[in-house]
């Protein structure tokens, strides 16, 4: 009846697991009654789960991310205390069984469901906004994907208290991900959560792709898109060409673990190194997913703050595309000592180091945009440049190991793990939250504390440094990565500062959240020219903040590049045009329903529940085609109330 | 910078019409397919590795039936005409020619599918299942994700049968015709490869 599940599954006997559960149970509860005792569920289904706005989705994925943030960030700083206890003859507080899931946790977690959604999150507010355009080409799809994802959030969190995660690292190599050496339900929680949050991500890629394609404002040709929109292109082609071969990929080695097929295992005729040529097709070109739009981010950052336009935007567009191409012939850089041969990893070691070229070209590009400019340093610059210094360093050290010979001294030793951290952190993360910062007065209406943000900006920066450098010597060292102990004395001092990297990280991070409670409860005081805090060059700082539903009362016509900009170098009378009526897509509960039902599906199949997989399957298919019965998935806003609507004070009042 | 431009707003008499939805959604699923061919890709570079890995058990020379695999490829060739015949129907409003023609379509797509799975009980009856080894697991699993996408296909073509009796041509359902010869018509270009490269190569040639 209830397959593999048994009471047991609950790891009583495991104070820190338990512990957290309880928390999080209790933070939960206390969640729910606030809402219900403020009365807000109607407000909640109606105004978030089920829209389909394009805005209010993003500020969901950025929320989902930012969670996410928190949980896999607790793994990291048990991880750094574990190595900071466990030297010599001290074992420190995680046994090796535990320690495993936490490191696999916390490059699952980080990966697909911190940075992806924080990715997703900002192109889905900013793309249709920058545009000119109403929404995105398919809304209730758009809340489809999101809902998907936040489904595998869900699940690879409920292996916290029930059950157990993978031992196996984020990409789940086999054999060891095989079911001889991994016969428990890790291994099935990662590959049905990510399945399920990847066919979210493909989903949102055809559709920001279709978006960024076919609704851009009258008159914007592709030459005269924001950087950040190009980047996000390049970003969505990217995810619509690998996600499905991870798709491919996961699914084999389920069919390996369900079916008892043959296709990576020891025996049978199996090739496991298929399964890691066949990952890294996926897993180099998502590196260029995640990292593409930040570069966009900062590329708008830049820009703004020194109220210049950006240095060489052609050849930005050049360099993104062709980060684009190369992305896909690099791969196998990430095993060049599994056995390829010399001439094949000296290959893939110079397409590798041709990239740095593109990214080279970016990294001038913002520093001339800021040379002769009147730069304002606030703290989504102080993010920007903290990006260029750290990500130039993490670039070097990327193209040291692109070097096979030099690779494989390095392979799987703390100087890869500091390398990533440093291109991953310095680049995709301040990225982040310099988009946060810079577009947050858009989606709220009112400006993040600035004092805060720039104690953050600190906390983070140092807080990165003494955390990751002391890791590149002790990869020089000798030290492996997903180490649960070792013995060598000489190791520990560095691990010492690391872990005091760890902690002011870790205060960052609660001053991040100072700054979000503070500026909430202080937002009158923040909102002064909330429209256009910036002096923004681009069409989003046009309308109001928060943005109407539809964004745009009159339809933006644009004949360049800065298209904002120009507009307010001009002094023009009031528009006088009527208003004309606005199709406005309808709410939908139909990603609500289709998440629920992926998280009962997957867990079905995790525990091999059969009938509750089924039945969840039944459910899936009954609830496409029922949403399929209503046509009219559409309201028409009068002219008239848009007219009422573009003179009201605020649109969400 | 130009000095044309006088404010954001469109200027008056100017008509811009953007994209219509029918051009969006074909083009956004258009995009999907194209996905959908990289899993396939994905599904068709395994089979040529494992190819070989047959661990001592048959290959493709042994098990497969140019015979079987050239019916279904007629059906499902025929399929993909009469789903050409019933879109050319939609665009002159022909409901009964496109109801016939989308029936025939479905009714093609059932006897391929049953082919399919006939092939695949005699093979899993005579110990030659996917388990058996590396090259059978990717021949199932490749040949089955495509039957998945006509199964998928099928139940999709009932359903917009079915709303169609009720409503005709509306747009929606135009649009979603169209969405479905796209679908149907990339099944059949997956199916040439899996032919040519599983059935003709793999086990005839």
């Amino acid at each position: 009846m209830f397959g593999k599940l048994t009471l047991s599954a609950i790891p009583l006997d495991q104070p820190i697991i338990m512990g957290t559960c309880l928390v999080l149970i209790f933070g939960i509860l206390a969640i729910l009654a606030l809402i219900t005792y403020m009365h807000k569920w109607t407000w909640l289904w109606t105004e978030w789960i089920t829209t389909v706005d394009h805005k209010r989705i993003g500020v969901m994925y950025t929320l989902l991310a930012t969670v996410m943030l928190l949980r896999g960030f607790s793994d990291a700083i048990m991880m750094r205390s574990q190595q900071a206890l466990a030297s010599s003859n001290a074992h420190g507080f995680l046994p090796p069984d535990h320690y495993d899931q936490i490191l696999s946790a916390h490059g699952t977690i980080m990966i697909f469901f911190m940075a992806m959604p924080f990715v997703i999150g900002l192109m889905n507010f900013v793309v249709p906004l920058q545009i000119g355009a109403r929404d995105v080409a398919f809304p209730v799809l758009n809340s489809v994907s999101f809902w998907l994802t936040a489904a595998g959030a869900l699940l690879i969190n409920l292996s916290l208290g029930i059950g157990e995660f993978a031992r196996t690292g984020w990409l789940a190599y086999p054999p060891l991900s095989e079911l001889p050496f991994s016969p428990g339900v890790g291994v099935d929680y990662y590959l049905w959560s990510l399945q399920i949050s990847g066919v979210g991500t493909l989903l949102s890629g055809v559709n920001l792709l279709t978006t960024i394609l076919k609704l851009r404002a009258p008159g914007m040709r592709l030459s005269m898109m924001p950087v950040f929109t190009w980047t996000a292109l390049a970003s969505n082609m990217l995810i619509v060409a690998a996600f499905p071969i991870l798709t491919a990929t996961f699914a084999m080695l389920l069919l390996d673990r369900y079916l008892g097929m043959h296709f990576f295992t020891n025996d049978g005729g199996g090739n496991p190194m298929m399964y890691i040529n066949l990952i890294w097709t996926w897993g180099h070109p998502e590196v260029y997913i995640l990292i593409l739009p930040p570069f966009g981010v900062f590329s708008e950052v830049i820009a703004t703050f020194s109220r210049k336009p950006l240095f060489g935007y052609r050849s930005m567009v050049v360099a993104t595309m062709v980060i684009t191409l190369l992305a896909f012939t690099t791969w196998l850089h990430h095993f060049f000592t599994m056995g390829s041969g010399a001439d094949v990893n000296g290959f893939f070691g110079i397409t590798t180091m041709v990239i740095a070229i593109p990214t080279g070209v970016k990294i001038f590009n913002w520093l001339f945009t800021m040379y002769g400019g009147r730069v304002r340093f606030t703290s989504p610059v102080l993010w920007t440049i903290g990006f260029m210094v750290t990500f130039t360093i993490g670039g070097m050290t990327g193209v040291l190991m692109a070097v096979p010979p030099a690779d494989f001294v390095l392979h799987n030793s703390l100087f890869l793990i500091a390398h990533f951290h440093n291109v991953i952190i310095g680049g995709v993360v301040f990225g982040c939250f310099a988009g946060l910062t810079y577009w947050f007065p858009k989606a709220f209406g009112f400006r993040l504390h600035e004092g805060l943000g720039k104690a953050v900006f600190w906390c983070w920066f140092f807080g990165f440094y003494l955390a990751f450098m002391p890791l590149y010597i002790l990869g020089f060292m000798g030290m492996t990565r997903r180490m649960n102990h070792y013995d060598d004395p000489a190791w520990l001092p560095y691990l010492l500062v690391a872990e005091c990297g760890a902690v002011l990280i870790m205060i960052g991070i609660l001053l991040q959240v100072t700054q979000l409670v503070w500026s909430i409860r202080h937002r009158d005081a923040l909102r002064d020219g909330a429209a256009d805090p910036w002096d923004g060059r681009t069409l989003e700082w046009s309308t109001t903040s928060p943005p109407p539903a539809y964004n745009f009362a009159r339809v933006p016509k644009v004949v360049g590049l800065d298209a904002y900009w120009r507009v307010k170098q001009e002094v023009t009378p009031a528009s006088t045009e009527p208003f004309e009526d606005i199709e406005i897509p309808k709410n939908s509960g139909l990603g609500f329903f289709m998440s629920f039902f992926a998280v009962i599906g997957g867990f079905g199949m995790i525990w091999h529940i059969w009938w509750m997989g089924v039945l969840a399957l039944i459910a899936f298919i009954a609830l496409i085609a029922w949403s399929s019965w209503d046509e009219n998935d559409e309201f028409e806003l009068s002219a008239a109330e848009v007219a009422r609507l573009e003179r009201a004070p605020s649109h969400f009042a | 910078m130009s000095s044309t431009v006088a404010s954001l707003d469109m200027p008056s008499g100017e008509e811009y019409l953007l994209p219509s939805r029918q051009h969006i959604t074909g083009f956004g699923f258009y995009l999907y397919l194209l996905s959908d061919g990289i899993l396939f890709a994905s599904l068709f570079a395994v089979f040529a590795v494992l190819r070989t890995a047959t661990d001592g058990g048959p290959d493709g020379h042994m098990l497969f039936s140019a015979h079987n695999a050239f019916v279904e490829t007629a059906c499902l060739l025929t399929s993909s005409f009469t789903c050409g015949m019933a879109m050319l129907a939609c665009d002159r409003r022909n409901k009964f020619v496109a109801l016939v023609a989308f029936l025939v379509t479905a009714v093609l797509g059932i006897v391929f599918l049953t082919l399919e799975v006939h092939e695949f009980a005699d093979l899993i009856s005579r110990g030659d299942g996917p388990d058996r080894s590396a090259f059978l697991s990717s021949f199932f699993t490749l040949v089955s994700t495509h039957g998945l996408h006509v199964t998928c296909g099928l139940l999709w073509l009932g359903v917009l049968l079915v709303q169609f009796l009720g409503r005709g041509f509306t747009p929606a359902m135009l649009r979603r015709f169209l969405c479905f010869s796209l679908f149907w018509h990339v099944l059949d270009v997956v199916w040439i490869g899996v032919f040519t490269f599983v059935y003709l190569i793999g086990g005839y040639l």
